[in-house]
């Protein structure tokens, strides 16, 4: 057998490191919704009855965990199936409302796809939308920011902390700005929820998406934080009986309610613990992959990001050809064949990673549930895959016969 | 994305991985593709005096496909003819290797790959019948 040919190694589960993605329930969090689905079933806005009551007691409960964890008053919290329902009702609910009044919105090109293309909804109903370019650590300039605020402009939109390479927005200068140029400030903190300290107070946040199935909770459920004092407004886009002040009607499931206070619970318990142990381990993932292998890069800021995203680019390696090497392992890759659309990572584009570098990164995910074992596991087989296929590549090849592969007029069809 | 055996087979255990001296007389080096695009391949044949390709070696940036297209190639021409290696075709790589249609193109240039290092061996052969003149 050739020395390119895999070793074959047996792995007796599929590691998980793809918690930007989605992460398990913490098994709390389950145990905590399971009277919900049988024996409190009631619906919540039933006033009249002991069944409805006992609900109601609970996603109440809920929504009071959910506002300590990010410094706001429970009746702040309006629940939505999840945070790109939350972007949609903050973005377009915002604009709305506001139309006639002021058409301008600021977002950032590095933004989730649903803040995206919600903007690109507005765009085409007559908003204007600037899209803020970010630098090559992932982060937008203030200057940038505070220059184009005009006298149109009605919101800001801007991740707290970025899915892809996990970096963090400066947002408490974000939110000064915005204050003092009075102007809402939106962010969509579903990354950061549970993972870094939030305050809506101190960060003059106006809105905030809140994601629970990112923070160790049930899928399907998130929330829009809405700032009272001072009232915002929004238009809602889900209309019927009036539920959540007349924001977001229908009858709230209160079993993921229940899980999503109980996530956001544990995880304001338990952060600065948990951000310290995944610190570390991602730490040893980082300096030994770096130290066993050449031309390694680190994408977005490496001081200014979560512990547990850390997003590689493998120079000459291609990222789904890596992934496949990797069976065992779950993970994601900016490369183009791994996308739907079949082109590379917007964000590492908008960072500034050359294609085909873009080509070439994974993004290593990991959380509550991830072992040292698992990280050591991790990176023998990642060293092993990128040396096999680094082997078979021409781009190596060259690399090490000292050709710069950037002078080559390469063929593009 | 569900991969074929035989896409899986060349993928994990590649034949002819390696490189052969581009500057022989009787080497053909073909190089395809592009980083931006994800997909490279070199595919170098070495021919003997018979006409036939007696050896052949790949190297591939790129996805499984990629990479089990062009281990599939050098496969095929490999003690074939330069024409009879010009009639290998990317639709019988794709249909051997049952690639899904978004990978089709992996195969297109798998062909493309072959092909280029063809002409590059007629280019040196006609350039030494010139020098001989």
């Amino acid at each position: 057998m050739s020395s390119c040919s895999v070793n074959s190694q047996k792995s007796d589960r599929q590691i998980y490191m793809d918690y930007q993605s989605t992460t398990p329930c913490d098994p709390r969090v389950v145990e905590k919704m399971l009277p919900y689905f049988t024996e409190i079933f009631g619906n919540p806005h039933s006033i009249s009855h002991v069944h409805g009551w006992a609900a109601e007691q609970a996603v109440e409960n809920s929504r009071a965990q959910i506002a300590t964890l990010i410094g706001a008053d429970p009746r702040d919290i309006i629940f939505t199936s999840g945070a790109t329902e939350a972007n949609n009702l903050a973005i377009k609910g915002v604009a709305e409302f506001h139309k006639g009044q002021k058409n301008h919105i600021i977002t950032c090109m590095t933004e989730h796809k649903c803040v995206l293309d919600s903007c690109r909804y507005l765009e085409k109903h007559g908003f204007d939308v600037t899209y803020l370019p970010v630098d090559k650590n992932g982060l937008i300039s203030l200057d940038t920011l505070a220059t184009s605020i005009t006298d149109q402009t009605m919101l800001v939109s801007i991740m707290a902390v970025n899915n892809e390479i996990g970096v963090i927005q400066p947002i408490k200068e974000i939110g000064k700005i915005c204050r003092e140029r009075g102007v809402y400030f939106h962010t969509d903190a579903a990354q950061a929820l549970g993972k870094i300290p939030l305050n809506v107070d101190e960060m003059n946040i106006d809105l905030m998406s809140l994601s629970a199935h990112k923070v160790y909770g049930p899928k399907g459920i998130g929330a829009l934080y809405v700032r009272r004092k001072p009232r915002i407004r929004l238009n809602p886009l889900i209309h019927g009986g009036g539920q959540e002040r007349g924001m977001r009607s229908g009858t709230l499931p209160t079993p993921l309610c229940v899980g999503f206070g109980e996530a956001c619970r544990i995880a304001g318990a338990e952060m600065e613990e948990e951000a310290t142990r995944l610190k570390t381990l991602q730490e040893k993932l980082y300096s030994v992959i770096t130290s066993r292998i050449s031309d390694v890069y680190l994408n977005g800021d490496l001081e200014k990001r979560i512990p547990g995203n850390m997003n590689l680019s493998f120079a000459y390696v291609e990222g789904e050809g890596l992934m496949g090497d990797l069976t065992g392992l779950s993970l994601s890759s900016g490369s183009a064949c791994t996308s739907a659309s079949l082109e590379p990572s917007y964000v590492l584009r908008a960072i500034g990673v050359s294609e085909d570098l873009a080509h070439t990164s994974l993004r290593f995910g990991i959380g509550r549930f991830t072992t040292e074992e698992e990280i050591d596991y991790t990176i023998e087989r990642v060293i092993g895959a990128v040396e096999r296929l680094r082997a078979m590549s021409p781009l190596y090849e060259m690399a090490k016969e000292g050709i710069d592969i950037n002078t080559i007029e390469w063929d593009t069809h | 994305m569900k991969y074929s055996e035989k896409v899986i087979d060349h993928f994990q255990n590649p034949r002819n991985v390696g490189s052969l001296d581009k500057t022989e007389t009787n080497v053909g080096t073909g190089l395809v593709g592009a980083p931006s695009c994800g997909d490279v391949m070199k595919l170098q044949i070495k021919v003997n005096n018979e006409g036939i390709i007696e050896d052949a070696k790949f190297k591939t940036f790129g996805c499984k496909s990629a990479i089990a297209s062009s281990s599939l190639a050098t496969e095929w021409i490999k003690g074939k003819t330069l024409d009879e290696a010009k009639q290998v075709k990317n639709v019988d790589i794709a249909k051997y290797l049952a690639l899904p249609p978004v990978k089709i193109h992996c195969s297109v240039l798998a062909e493309d790959a072959i092909k280029t290092a063809i002409e590059d061996l007629e280019k040196k052969s006609k350039q030494k019948t010139a020098e001989l003149a």
